[in-house]
């Protein structure tokens, strides 16, 4: 018996949702990046399943590969983004003296 | 139990019994070569030869008290010391020690996962090993530890760069990430004399490769993280007994496997010219895996070598090095091994 | 086999992405999104993407969480993972439940009850990913290179320490 589809997804979802959960709850900005990281995980996790359910229903390997290409898209751009969110925080945590998402409201009025 | 999985399990077994031998066997060397080094004797009183101070530091070692510092994070610090194993006892797999044999009418690889992402997923295996230093440095709750782990991660993501990309040259002409298309494609000679190794056309690749490698076991040169001058012994600094030990098997194990995947990538893996690979199966595998041990046998015997010749690095020298001389150095390898391969040279 | 495999990683996926979040120390929990990130890697070779699954093992847990690691030592924040107060509390669960929720009840519209076939050979091969990566991607391709590139330059210039800023 092979997993059908709908299970990958539901991991999928449930990951999103924690992720969600971490971004609200979170008051460090690296925590609440860290949760960033998850739902991109689990977008990822869905385009792959999404690829394989396409590939299975039209038999086109094509329709396949777009999603992994995509993937590996996400996956250079989560670097990227990584990348520059922490230099972010080192630069913020200099001036600041911390990365309390709470504290940081500079810019709100 | 399908036929299958028993020839597995029995590969993995081999590989097992050898990988477990080299902790032993390479502390053995290690002593006595660096007594060699440097003119004297070393240890000779266990055994003939001192063989058999490695029996005895192992009964030294679990007979030791486990001394876990009352400050530390306990349950991560208990953790590290066997994570330091996974990359150590797992990144074996994709290396082939011989041809597809037939074992009582079933075709057998002489692998224990002929992956097509091969190589790959080594690469994969082995950059977990940085969080069980980080782990354990962080959890010792010592400044020298935590030192140690933070030298450690810096060293081991930066040299990572260099290793892979020598390790893409290697594969861009085989056009495979299986290791055992790297070996056959190393088959033959050039000028019907000199094997067509690697090492000879990718002779700057394969420099990068070993310089990479001693900054992946954190061999010296490269020990910045385990500096006994200046941070006592780095990210183990608060492990003891068998904990210890298991952070120095995992070190030379990861050695061992580097060294047979240098072996592999350069020097032509389990094939040796004039060895006809023919026979029984068990024949075939025993000279594969022969053939194999010994060429990676040289490179443990070069770290050794090295080990006891050269003086340690500065941090920011080995910063340095690594991304002012062997990243750009392993590019220019890439892009003049691309060149080469779609002018249809290699 | 197959299904007990899939259980195992998922739950995993689930479980340390809840310590993921919840924990109060970062440590843990970057150390849980190593397990979280291993475990997706598995579930996507089961899905038949070997390739993109050493890549996540190679990427993510190799650099972009050694990265973030490295931060938090760096920062020394291990004791700053408090999670914020009462009512916000709840109302994050409460958004992120109703969102999973929302999120179910589309897939299974859609995708529920759908069967998969065993993966072939033909669909795991290589050789046509990197086709499409370097054929019909390579557009998109060279610009992620660029964006690396641009990502590269613009992290060395934010962290490093202005002329300002040194005593």
């Amino acid at each position: 018996m092979t997993v059908p589809i709908f299970w990958y997804l539901a991991v999928a979802a449930a990951l999103f949702g924690i992720g969600t959960l971490g971004v609200l709850i979170r008051r460090s900005a690296i925590m609440a990046f860290l949760s960033i990281e998850l739902m991109l995980n689990a977008v990822n996790l869905s385009i792959v399943a999404f690829a394989r359910s396409l590939g299975e229903r039209t038999g086109d390997l094509a329709a396949v590969l777009d999603g992994h290409v995509l993937v590996l898209m996400v996956i250079a751009v989560a670097a990227a983004e990584a990348a520059i969110g922490l230099a972010l925080f080192i630069a913020v945590y200099r001036r600041r003296r911390t990365i309390d998402l709470n504290r940081l409201n500079l810019m709100r009025w | 139990m399908s036929f299958d999985l028993l020839a597995t399990l029995a590969k993995t077994a081999l590989w097992m019994a050898l990988l477990l031998q080299v902790t032993p066997i390479m502390v053995w060397v290690e002593r006595r070569g660096s007594a060699m080094i440097q003119d004297r004797l070393g240890p000779n009183r266990v055994g003939p030869f001192g063989l058999f101070q490695s029996l005895a530091d192992a009964v030294k070692f679990l007979c030791k008290e486990d001394i876990t510092p009352a400050e530390a994070d306990k349950f991560m610090h208990g953790l590290a010391p066997v994570l330091a194993l996974i990359p150590a006892l797992t990144t074996f797999v994709v290396i082939p020690f011989g041809p597809d044999v037939t074992v009582l009418g079933h075709r057998v690889p002489l692998v224990v996962a002929g992956a097509e992402t091969g190589v790959l997923l080594l690469l994969a295996l082995a950059s977990l090993g940085v969080y069980s230093l980080v782990m354990a440095g962080y959890s010792s709750n010592n400044k020298y530890s935590m030192l140690g782990a933070v030298r450690a991660s810096a060293q081991l993501i930066s040299y990572e760069l260099a290793l892979t990309l020598a390790v893409v040259a290697v594969l861009m002409p085989v056009g495979s990430f299986e290791l055992n298309e790297v070996v056959r494609y190393q088959q033959g000679s050039f000028f019907g004399w000199l094997p067509r190794w690697n090492v000879i056309p990718q002779f700057i690749g394969f420099l990068v490769f070993v310089v990479a490698a001693f900054a992946e076991t954190n061999r010296l040169p490269f020990d910045l993280p385990e500096a006994e001058s200046e941070l006592v012994a780095g990210y183990h600094t608060e492990y003891s007994s068998m904990k210890f030990a298991l952070f120095f098997m995992g070190e030379y194990m990861g050695m061992a496997t580097l060294s047979c995947l240098a072996a592999t990538l350069y020097l032509g893996g389990w094939h040796l010219p004039g060895l006809s690979y023919s026979g029984p199966w068990w024949w075939v595998a025993a000279q594969g895996m022969g053939v194999l041990v010994a060429k990676a046998t040289l490179f443990l015997f070069f770290f050794v070598w090295v080990r006891w010749t050269f003086p340690r690095f500065r941090f920011d020298q080995l910063m340095r090095l690594g991304w002012k001389v062997l990243l750009p150095l392993s590019i220019l390898n890439l892009i003049a091994v691309a060149a080469l391969t779609v002018g249809g040279v290699l | 086999m197959e299904v007990a495999v899939f259980l195992l990683f998922a739950a995993l996926v689930l479980v340390s992405a809840l310590v993921v979040v919840l924990h109060r120390n970062p440590i843990y929990a970057v150390m849980s999104l190593v397990v979280t990130l291993v475990s997706i890697a598995v579930l996507f070779v089961l899905l038949g993407a070997p390739f993109l699954a050493a890549i996540q093992v190679l990427v993510y847990t190799g650099a972009i969480v050694v990265l973030f690691l490295f931060v938090i030592m760096l920062l020394n924040v291990s004791g700053d993972g408090s999670t914020a107060f009462g009512l916000q509390k709840i109302v994050a669960a409460g958004a992120a439940v109703g969102f999973s929720t929302l999120l179910l009840v589309l897939f299974w519209g859609r995708f529920g009850g759908l069967p998969l076939s065993p993966l072939k050979e033909a669909d795991v091969a290589l050789r046509p990913l990197a086709r499409a990566l370097l054929g019909t991607y390579l557009l998109p391709f060279e610009m992620v290179g660029l964006l690396l590139l641009a990502a590269v330059t613009a992290a060395t210039v934010l962290a490093r320490r202005g002329e300002s800023e040194k005593t």
